[in-house]
């Protein structure tokens, strides 16, 4: 069987929660960029959440999770010893890691988790790291001493200035590419967020992978619910990607597509309260 | 005398709910069913099943009353009557043959398949010895017809056998793309814990081609692998607008619906939209699925838009009478060829309609579009049912499997592959099919596997 038991749960940061998953055969398989699906009891939803981090040896993986929905704000619920109703993975196709030389890789909220075994391997694979970690405020700021340690230089944005430069991740991109000869841009965070870092790297033709977060129910490519455009074709997000060219995808179908359940998330706002 | 009657619900309430449509017979129905069989010595009908049931024996039992000897007598060869009983396309396969067929209708024998399996449900199952325990563990990858059908026949012969099933719920297409009017999970889970109780023990959440390889599972000590994936992944039309927010294919929006329980939403967490003008395209029976279940999901309005006829119809001629009972609207000779939206939403389809030209390579007359004949309809919701095609994720990650021009699986008669100790069987084979026939080739490859292990 596949057991999928809470060993660790903590609130990193005002509605962020890490957790620390004892699940042995997709701890054994995870690789950086790949992703999981949960559902939390018998009555749930399957959504796909980011692998943070695993442990092979401990077949554990970790995973950080911000509360938006019904299925995030059970989770978040969970206690220590409890099992998840299931647990599936890794799914995706691993980001493609290799010596591109020098590499800006930006997180934004809680995409800096997504971010950090990516970021973790591109350094191993001797490439020059410059990150960009953006948030809202300074209680936003997760991950920052993980990030740094791997990291050639950290640079910390928040929109409201509480720490780190005031504004948003693409204003020290624009500088960076400004003064560096940039090889790859690598984003994961909002789907807003992506689509501005892709719009300013095409204006430098720097070549720019972004990861996708489309609503997915399998996630094996058997639904098609995840369906994004890319350079004028349909792909599956979850066994094309999640990891797609910044400057190819189709940002407002994206954005549209992912707002398909707002008024149903609002019906189970309700119902939950 | 025409067949007996099964009592179904009446449309108009039926279209409200997601119960079973029909009621099945009674035992005094079935006993009168069974009366009209002529016990033919030749028995013709047995080569219409592909799971090679013996149907004379089974029936005669029936008309002695002898309700549940029936059912064991199918189980012999079949381990999932139950289901059989309901989704099985018998009027072209076991009811073809009847010899009654000439003189009025042919024996339901469908029908009493399912009467005697569902007593068996309901009074226990008859778990039949199992012979020496074999040392020799037989993996099957994919928990729908196929697969349930090759695990029970190795699991009668004494093999251990595993199943690794990706998603949460084991039955593949019988859980996730059958709807519960059609086939009540209940049903499927029954059948599947008679599989349980013969031995076979069933993994979840465990993706073949993600979390382990083929490799993985013969290092873990399996001696035979059986790939029975289906032809999971949905074909999209290619025309503009598709991916506007409301068009589903009808795999998404039936796995929704069944396996997430979405009809059942906000006490379940999975939402469905709910169409008020729906257009479901395609002419097999999961177009007609997706179409009666708009109709139960509330929706005012239910287009089938087919580009052929009624005749080239692929789906149950049973289920199309229901769905025409039920109200829903069939379009033929029409075919979509552009979605126009509003704030990223489906609103309107345009058509094109279509005559029937020259046969193609199926025999059947060739759709051609009618120049100047477009027409749009307006509708909120569109559900794509126009097939599969062979999930890519495992089989192209598998070093020496050798696959058709079509890109599934290329086996030969017995189901071998071109991988040593690696079967294969159903869709993920032949392409969309029917249960019964990945059925029959389940049977067939459990034979082979036993043939190779021994």
């Amino acid at each position: 069987m596949n057991p999928a038991k809470v060993l660790q749960k903590e609130e990193i940061a005002p509605g962020i929660f890490l957790m620390n998953l004892e699940t042995p055969r997709v701890a054994a398989k995870a690789q950086a960029g790949q992703f999981f699906v949960l559902r939390v009891d018998d009555k749930g939803e399957r959504i796909p959440l980011t692998i943070a981090d695993f442990n092979r040896k401990e077949g554990q993986i970790v995973t950080v999770f911000q509360v938006v929905g019904r299925t995030t704000a059970k989770l978040a619920d969970l206690k220590v010893g409890d099992e998840l109703a299931t647990l599936v993975g890794p799914l995706g196709k691993p980001t493609e890691i290799s010596q591109f030389g020098f590499t800006v890789l930006i997180g934004g909220g809680v995409g800096v988790a997504a971010l950090y075994p990516i970021l973790r391997e591109f350094k191993k694979a001797g490439n020059f790291t410059y990150t960009i970690q953006g948030a809202r405020s300074k209680e936003f700021l997760i991950w920052e001493e993980k990030l740094l340690a791997y990291s050639d230089k950290l640079i910390l944005t928040t929109d409201d200035g509480s720490k780190g430069r005031k504004g948003v991740v693409t204003d020290p991109l624009k500088e960076v590419l400004e003064k560096e000869k940039v090889d790859l841009v690598f984003a994961v965070g909002p789907s807003m967020m992506m689509k501005f870092v892709s719009e300013i790297t095409r204006e430098y033709g720097v070549k720019t992978v972004v990861s996708l977060n489309p609503i997915m129910v399998d996630a094996t490519g058997m639904c098609g619910a995840c369906r994004v455009e890319v350079g004028g074709k349909t792909y599956f997000g979850c066994v094309d990607g999640p990891d797609f060219d910044g400057h190819q995808v189709n940002w407002e179908l994206l954005l549209a597509r992912q707002r398909m359940y707002c008024d149903e998330e609002e019906i189970a706002r309700k119902n939950n309260a | 005398m025409p067949k007996i009657k099964a009592q179904e619900q009446l449309p108009k309430e039926r279209i409200h709910n997601f119960n079973e449509v029909s009621f099945g017979y009674t035992l005094e129905e079935g006993q009168k069913e069974a009366e009209r069989c002529l016990q033919c010595k030749r028995a013709p009908c047995r080569q219409g099943c592909p799971v090679g049931i013996d149907i004379p024996a089974f029936i005669a039992l029936i008309k002695e009353t002898k309700f549940l000897e029936a059912a064991w007598k199918i189980k012999e060869t079949n381990s999932l009557p139950a289901i059989c009983g309901r989704v099985c396309p018998q009027e072209i396969q076991c009811e073809k043959f009847c010899t009654l067929r000439h003189k009025d209708e042919p024996v339901a024998i469908g029908r009493l398949e399912r009467l005697v399996a569902d007593l068996e449900i309901e009074k226990g199952f008859k778990i039949p010895e199992v012979r020496k325990k074999l040392k020799t563990p037989v993996a099957v990858v994919g928990s729908g017809p196929a697969g349930l059908t090759v695990a029970g026949d190795l699991a009668r012969r004494g093999y251990p056998v595993v199943i690794f099933e990706a998603l949460h719920q084991a039955g593949g297409v019988l859980v996730y793309g059958i709807p519960e009017f059609r086939l009540p999970k209940k049903i499927v889970q029954a059948e599947v814990s008679y599989l349980e109780s013969l031995g076979v023990s069933i993994e979840l959440n465990t993706v073949i081609g993600q979390t382990l390889s083929l490799d993985d599972l013969f290092k873990e000590g399996f001696k035979s692998i059986f790939l029975g994936l289906g032809a999971g992944a949905p074909v999209f039309m290619k025309i503009e607008g598709e991916n506007l927010n409301g068009i589903y294919s009808a795999n998404e929006f039936l796995t929704r619906v069944n396996l997430m329980r979405a009809y059942l939403f906000p006490e379940y967490d999975t939402p469905v939209k709910r169409g008020k003008r729906v257009a479901v395209i395609g002419g097999g029976n999961v177009a007609l699925d997706a179409a009666r279940t708009a109709l139960r999901l509330g929706a005012e309005k239910v287009y089938l838009v087919y580009r052929r006829t009624e005749a080239e119809m692929p789906a149950r001629q049973e289920e199309y009478e229901h769905a025409k009972e039920e109200g829903v609207e069939m379009l033929f000779l029409t075919l979509p060829v552009k979605f126009e939206g509003k704030d990223g939403w489906v609103e309107k389809m345009v058509c094109i309609k279509m005559e029937l030209g020259e046969p193609d390579e199926t025999g059947r007359r060739r759709p051609v579009p009618v120049p100047g004949s477009e027409f749009s309809l307006d509708v909120d919701q569109v559900i794509i049912a126009i097939g599969t095609r062979a999930n890519p994720l495992l089989i192209s990650r598998v070093p020496g499997l050798r696959l058709n021009e079509r890109g599934y699986i290329k086996v030969n008669e017995r189901g071998r592959t071109s991988k040593k100790g690696v079967f294969a069987g159903g869709d993920i084979v032949t392409g969309s099919a029917t249960v019964i026939s990945a059925m029959g080739m389940g049977k067939v490859a459990a034979q082979a596997i036993h043939d190779y292990l021994s």
